[in-house]
């Protein structure tokens, strides 16, 4: 489904990934973990196309597609969506405005007629209650004057609203609590599925063992220094990236 | 061909009678007592109103044009615009659609102005009686019947001579400033409501309803009465892009309330920005003030100004009676090469005065905005509050955004609040709803009307979608 090759990227004339390598096939959980500015964030930022990343050499392909070719909402609307560590506040627009903007988009794109008002009700009533919210979130700004928990839950209700191919989810857990933890991580376990594929990026072992990943790969310094399975987040967990870094130089 | 040519000739002799008529009707540019004169015999005054209006031009005279706001425009030669047109002739005015520039009907059809109103908007040459004329009527009757007064300045000074002199100036006097003594001196047309004490008004009042609005003209004078107890809502303007040969306009508007009187005052202002270097738009230099002359009286002013080459207007609120409140909810765009300086004065004169401002500036292209606020608060104004909030959002990095907060209080029992920020318009925000599949400029549009949002759930229901389509054709390709 998505193949990265090679990929050298620059911040300002910073090369942040210096020939990143990673496959990911329909149906698979992929974590990637590292330490602080290795780079983690940068690679699902270039793929969901923010701004102020020069891509200098390698590829991302998906579906066969040029992903480094297309709008930002093209990559959007066939599939690749981002969840944001620190998702920001648009301060006056309803929550469910904009899903129902996001999501008439993506159905646009696939050549469907705009969703149903009766139909859109029904699927965010159900929806919001997998993601144990309450329904005044639909009619609250969004973002504005969420906790910290509150975006992660809405960024995860985005994606069960969106359903994403490829879902990419940055430092989801990070400042979660013990019980919001579980309610995203169900969220996210619910995205599981044979045509689906998710892609995690975390700092903390915490979060893979709510969502047990396929894969997991060690990013030190822009590049994948080890692969996995599940049992290398664990040994992370107890030896730290220091361990890693050292076996590998 | 034969018929053609027969049709053409009957227009022609109809085109020289009627030129005649008409010639003597326009004045040539200048400004002096005698054109003063002439426009008040034209609109057939009282001798009252003659002297009020030469009383208003010598003090005219001896005034400076104020330099003061943060505009940049080349100097108004007063002597080189002419004070008195009659209408323009339907001969000269484009013959049917056709003849319009398809951008601006582009412009109408994307804001859903219904396709009988495009004619006469674009300045079409319609037969006078179109449709709405029936509906006017049946509005005039159930005004009248409610005992509200709704006519044109120049009616009101004929037929109600005595409220007219009872309150015309007392809010905005003549020497008030320099457009507002211009105004004084040669004022035209514009609009007078008169709502007796008790009465709510049955219906908003648009000047869209009036049947003379074609041509108000570039000093308009307003003035709205409410006695106790009495409400209206008056609407003021219209979405669609208004063109217009005069390039200076310098209207006047007053408003009254008594003992718990209720004014709201809507505006839609979308005169003629000029070309992409700001050539031929209007120049809008406006007066408004509100009086809360009564206890509990409330006054709100409420708009949204997206055209212009200049605008210079700052609606205020004097509040005089106990307890009364005054309101200011604005929202303005500027694009391309525009230029504002608008904001509100609150006047807290009475004990337990409060106001409230809600400014939104929406600055894109090479444009400048400031927002130019004060809230004065008198020695006897005990306990007086206000809250302020201004809010600019900039598009791109070639426009700018000021403001311009006064403060003047007079006592220490009152408590005001100001908030104030200024953002670029979030690429943040933006990258956000594009990864969620929303294209820029949908995204732009959402992002922009979500800013705004405080301001528009304060116009009227119909005025308020109006409001928002006109918001996203003027951000058309703000954007990238």
């Amino acid at each position: 489904m998505l193949e990265v090759n090679d990929l050298h990227v620059s911040v300002e004339g910073n090369e942040i990934l210096k020939g990143l390598t990673l496959t990911i096939n329909a149906g698979e959980v992929h974590a990637i973990m590292g330490p602080n500015g290795a780079g983690k964030s940068t690679l699902s930022a270039v793929i969901a196309g923010k701004e102020g990343y020069e891509v200098t050499q390698g590829s991302i392909l998906y579906d066969g597609r040029d992903v480094l070719e297309m709008e930002i909402e093209e990559r959007a609307q066939a599939g690749l969506l981002l969840g944001f560590q620190y998702p920001v506040e648009i301060p006056g627009v309803k929550n469910i405005y904009l899903l129902k903007a996001a999501l008439n988009a993506q159905r646009a794109a696939q050549g469907k007629g705009e969703i149903p008002a009766p139909e859109f009700m029904k699927l965010i009533k159900e929806k919001i209650a997998n993601m144990k919210m309450d329904a005044s979130f639909l009619q609250r700004a969004v973002n504005e004057g969420f906790s910290g928990g509150e975006k992660k839950r809405n960024e995860i209700l985005q994606m069960l609203v969106l359903q994403p191919r490829l879902a990419m989810l940055d430092e989801i857990d990070s400042g979660l609590d013990i019980d919001a933890m579980r309610v995203v991580s169900d969220g996210v376990n619910s995205l599981r599925s044979e045509e689906r594929a998710i892609l995690l990026v975390t700092h903390y072992q915490r979060l893979l063992d709510f969502v047990v990943p396929d894969f997991v790969h060690v990013l030190v310094d822009g590049r994948i220094v080890k692969s996995g399975n599940a049992e290398l987040a664990r040994e992370l967990e107890a030896n730290g990236y220091e361990g890693i870094e050292e076996s590998v130089a | 061909m034969a018929t053609e040519e027969m049709e053409q000739l009957v227009r022609r002799e109809y085109k020289d009678g009627f030129v005649t008529d008409i010639e003597s009707d326009t004045l040539p540019p200048g400004l002096d007592e005698d054109t003063i004169a002439f426009i008040s015999r034209k609109k057939g005054e009282p001798e009252w109103m003659l002297e009020w209006r030469l009383d208003a031009y010598q003090q005219w005279l001896k005034m400076k044009e104020p330099s003061w706001a943060h505009l940049d425009y080349p100097p108004i030669d007063y002597q080189e615009i002419s004070y008195f047109s009659a209408p323009k002739r339907p001969e000269d005015r484009p013959q049917s659609l056709d003849e319009v520039d398809p951008k601006l009907l582009e412009t109408y059809e994307k804001l859903g102005i219904p396709l009988h109103e495009r004619a006469a908007l674009a300045g079409v040459a319609v037969d006078a009686v179109f449709d709405s004329e029936s509906v006017i009527t049946t509005f005039k009757k159930e005004l009248g019947e409610a005992g509200v007064i709704f006519c044109s300045i120049s009616e009101a000074v004929q037929e109600y001579p005595e409220l007219v002199k009872a309150y015309l100036g007392t809010v905005v006097p003549k020497n008030d400033n320099y457009f507002a003594a211009l105004n004084s001196a040669v004022f035209t047309d514009g609009s007078f409501v008169f709502v007796p004490k008790g009465v709510k008004c049955p219906m908003e009042l648009s000047t869209y309803f009036r049947i003379n609005a074609e041509n108000t003209g570039q000093f308009e004078r307003t003035l709205i009465v409410c006695e106790s107890g009495a409400e209206v809502s008056y609407l003021e303007g219209c979405t669609a892009p208004q063109r217009d040969e005069n390039q200076l306009h310098a209207a006047v508007v007053e408003l009254v309330a008594l003992d718990d009187a209720y004014i709201k005052y809507s505006t839609v202002q979308n005169w003629y920005p000029g070309d992409e270097n700001g050539v031929g738009g209007i120049y809008n230099f406006v007066t408004k003030r509100g009086d809360c002359r009564g206890e509990r009286s409330r006054i709100s002013w409420t708009q949204v100004e997206t055209g212009s080459a200049i605008t210079w207007k700052y609606p205020s609120c004097m509040l005089r009676g106990k307890d009364s409140i005054g309101e200011f909810y604005s929202v303005a765009v500027t694009g391309g090469r525009q230029q504002a300086d608008t904001g509100t004065k609150m006047v807290h004169i009475g004990e337990g005065t409060r106001s409230t401002i809600i400014s939104k500036g929406i600055s894109s292209g090479n444009s400048n905005q400031s927002y130019r606020g004060l809230v004065k608060i008198g020695p006897r104004a005990k306990g007086a509050r206000n809250y302020t909030e201004c809010d600019s959002l900039l598009i791109g990095d070639t426009c700018g955004a000021h403001t311009y907060p006064y403060q003047e209080i007079g006592n220490s029992t009152s408590t005001l609040e100001h908030e104030a920020t200024t953002s670029k318009i979030g690429e943040d925000q933006l990258f956000y709803c594009q990864s969620r599949g929303i294209s820029e400029e949908d995204a732009v549009s959402m992002i922009v009307n979500g800013f705004c949002k405080d301001v528009f759930q304060e116009l009227p229901m119909e005025f308020a979608v109006e409001a928002e389509a006109l918001l996203n054709v003027t951000l058309e390709g703000a954007v990238g």
